[in-house]
């Protein structure tokens, strides 16, 4: 049968380049348009900031620090350490956050096969949240906070999935409600720590919570970095069986994949992306669950690519969002306000607008 | 002829509640199979089993001469499809993207799909006259356009065996008409196919073969014809159906009915007097 067809159809179609009907030609376009955006924002953020410095400055500054000589001792030394030690390892981190967290949320929502899913639902947050709060209450103890948070953000998803895992399967809802669970213990945790803190440490600890670039340097991106693209790699890998598997277990088996294995590798990693991102930076809402929604609006729900497109957009969004919190007043603003200020009135439009076809 | 699927001995329970019970059968190659039985039967768990989404603890399943114990799943997938019960998934994939989700067996690399690929889940779509939905959004389909997609896919899938699971159930008359004259094309394809349902005037109408099956396991198997008799009927729905030949047509309707028609006709033709 399929000889048969398959040879009209090629002689049909012997003038046509691409297979009429099903070209992924515009949706690359669209993802090098995405990546000149997220190039472009990064750019501009750079010159942006509370410190005025030219752009001709900055760029200069920047390829003095990129030649090989690295010879910046005819710079301005003020205006070498705000441009290289402070603003583009801020810049950096702004976008390999936002793309860790956007591409966990669009490969959380996958899994789960629900479009309401964000990286925190396992408790990562949480978890993360009482190992800083830990690390900030105990610090002689506690040495580092980020590795605290880590730690504590491993803990609380294994924990949910040990809850979760009966007789050798780990069922999404109760998956689900493992992380629910885990997550409410946490926070009752790091209410006892903020209840008990003392002042400086509470304010650190409130400070945390609501996220930031504040400290950024070399040392987190050049950690973070080498993580979430690794990461991010195998998971774009699996963005075809993640279309697979948001069809349901059954379907996904005969389909030719193993569901279990498959959610193991791409839970595992989307959770590792997030404890890196949330431990390095605090808790930085709606970046997770909005921006893989933002993408299928303009690509489409194909995983192959929403995931590198979410995460595209979820650089840019955290560059904007941290380029306003760091310019809009003379202090600071804890960034996860603005990623939920501009954040929440996005998802009530797009549930308005587009809920039936988004979200079935 | 060639056996497509062997059933031989299963068993299965859920803990200590026994659903499968020494279920043997089998199916030739190029045949549509009609898997018949109440509900609550056994019949889902059967089509589980034979997928290996439940592992059975006695018995075997052979397709196309090899142990699915001996399949790794994604051998599997290359052997038999499966068409769920339609539901929607919660992305709006495009009708012509979850065809394509057939090829996954067959894809390889990273970005994986080819040209062939993507020709492959086109024709399919052609083969079910289908074409025209190929850029609607499937969650928004009606229940019978998405069970044809899942066919498609299925088709797509380019396995010997298709089994399908209970095609119908949701759909309306016309919807089920199209559905299995359309199985009827496959099957002529050259591809076997199990299919169940629990309408016996389905079966009868278009099977080759059909599988009876009720609480206490298979009770009866073979051509239609011989297999779905009054006896049988009786046996499962204890007494409740009637089988009656219109125009060499076989038709199974309730007995309460054929009595109630029989007795109208009787005053009808009173009447006039």
């Amino acid at each position: 049968m399929f000889k048969r067809l398959k040879h009209t159809n090629i002689l049909e179609r012997m003038n046509n380049h691409d297979v009429k009907g099903f070209s992924d030609m515009r949706k690359f376009v669209i993802l090098c348009i995405l990546f000149a955006v997220m190039v472009l924002a990064a750019a501009f953020a750079m010159v942006l900031g509370a410190y005025n410095i030219s752009f001709v400055d900055v760029y200069a500054t920047i390829i003095a620090n990129l030649s090989p000589l690295h010879d910046v001792s005819n710079f301005n030394k003020l205006h070498n350490t705000i441009i290289w030690d402070i603003r583009l390892p801020r810049v950096l981190l702004a976008i390999i956050v936002g793309a860790a967290l956007a591409t966990s949320g669009a490969v959380f929502q996958g899994c789960f096969r629900n479009p309401l899913v964000e990286p925190y639902i396992l408790g990562v947050s949480s978890g993360a949240a009482f190992g800083a709060a830990l690390g900030i209450v105990y610090p002689h103890i506690f040495f580092s906070i980020q590795i605290s948070a880590f730690i504590f953000a491993s803990i609380a998803v294994i924990a949910a999935y040990m809850l979760a895992r009966t007789r050798g399967q780990t069922p999404i809802v109760t998956l689900i409600l493992g992380g629910i669970i885990i997550g409410s213990i946490f926070s009752a945790l790091v209410s006892i720590l903020k209840y008990t803190a003392n002042d400086s440490s509470l304010r650190e600890i409130v400070f945390w919570l609501m996220g930031g670039f504040y400290y950024a340097t070399w040392d987190d991106v050049v950690i973070i970095v080498p993580i979430v693209s690794l990461s991010f790699l195998v998971l774009w890998m699996y963005g075809w069986k993640l279309n697979i598997l948001s069809m349901g277990d059954e379907e996904a088996q005969a389909l030719g994949i193993n569901p279990e294995k498959s959610k193991m590798i791409l839970v595992a990693l989307a959770t590792l992306i997030t404890a890196v991102a949330v431990s390095t930076v605090g808790i930085i809402a709606w970046v997770g669950l909005m921006m893989p929604h933002a993408t299928r609006m303009i690509l489409g729900p194909d995983h192959r690519f929403v995931i590198p497109s979410a995460a595209m957009l979820g650089g840019i969004y955290l560059i904007i969002c941290d380029t306003m919190a760091r310019t809009l007043t003379t202090s600071e603003i804890p960034v996860g306000i603005i990623t939920s200020i501009l954040g929440a009135p996005y998802l009530f439009y797009l549930l308005r607008s587009k809920g039936s076809s988004l979200i079935g | 002829m060639i056996l497509m699927l062997q059933v031989e001995d299963i068993h299965f329970n859920y803990g200590k509640n026994q659903i499968l019970k020494n279920i043997s059968f089998d199916v030739e190659e190029g045949l549509l199979c009609g898997l018949f039985g109440p509900n609550g039967c056994g019949k889902t768990t059967l089509f589980k089993c034979c997928m290996k989404f439940l592992k059975f603890h006695k018995g075997s399943v052979i397709m196309d001469g090899i142990d699915i114990k001996k399949h790794r799943i994604e051998d599997m997938a290359k052997v038999v499809a499966y068409v769920p019960q339609e539901h929607k998934p919660p992305f709006p994939y495009l009708v012509k993207e979850v065809v394509l989700m057939g090829r996954t067996p067959h894809l390889g690399g990273f970005f994986g799909v080819k040209r062939a690929d993507k020709e492959k889940a086109l024709n399919a779509l052609e083969l079910l006259d289908i074409s025209h939905l190929g850029e609607q959004p499937y969650n928004q389909l009606s229940g019978g356009q998405r069970q044809m997609v899942l066919i498609a896919r299925a088709i797509a899938q380019e396995t010997k065996l298709i089994f399908l699971d209970e095609p119908t159930s949701a759909l309306d008359f016309s919807n089920q008409m199209r559905i299995w004259t359309l199985l009827r094309k496959v099957a002529e394809q050259g591809i076997t196919i199990l299919a169940c349902s629990h309408d016996p005037n389905h079966v009868t109408w278009f099977c080759d073969k059909v599988v009876v099956m009720n609480n206490n396991g298979i009770i009866s198997q073979g051509a239609p014809n011989h297999v779905i008799t009054e006896t049988i009927l009786d046996e499962i729905y204890q007494n409740m159906c009637t089988v009656r030949s219109l125009d060499n047509v076989k038709m199974i309707l309730p007995r309460d009915v054929a009595v109630k028609k029989r007795l109208d006709t009787k005053t009808d033709a009173r009447a006039p007097n």
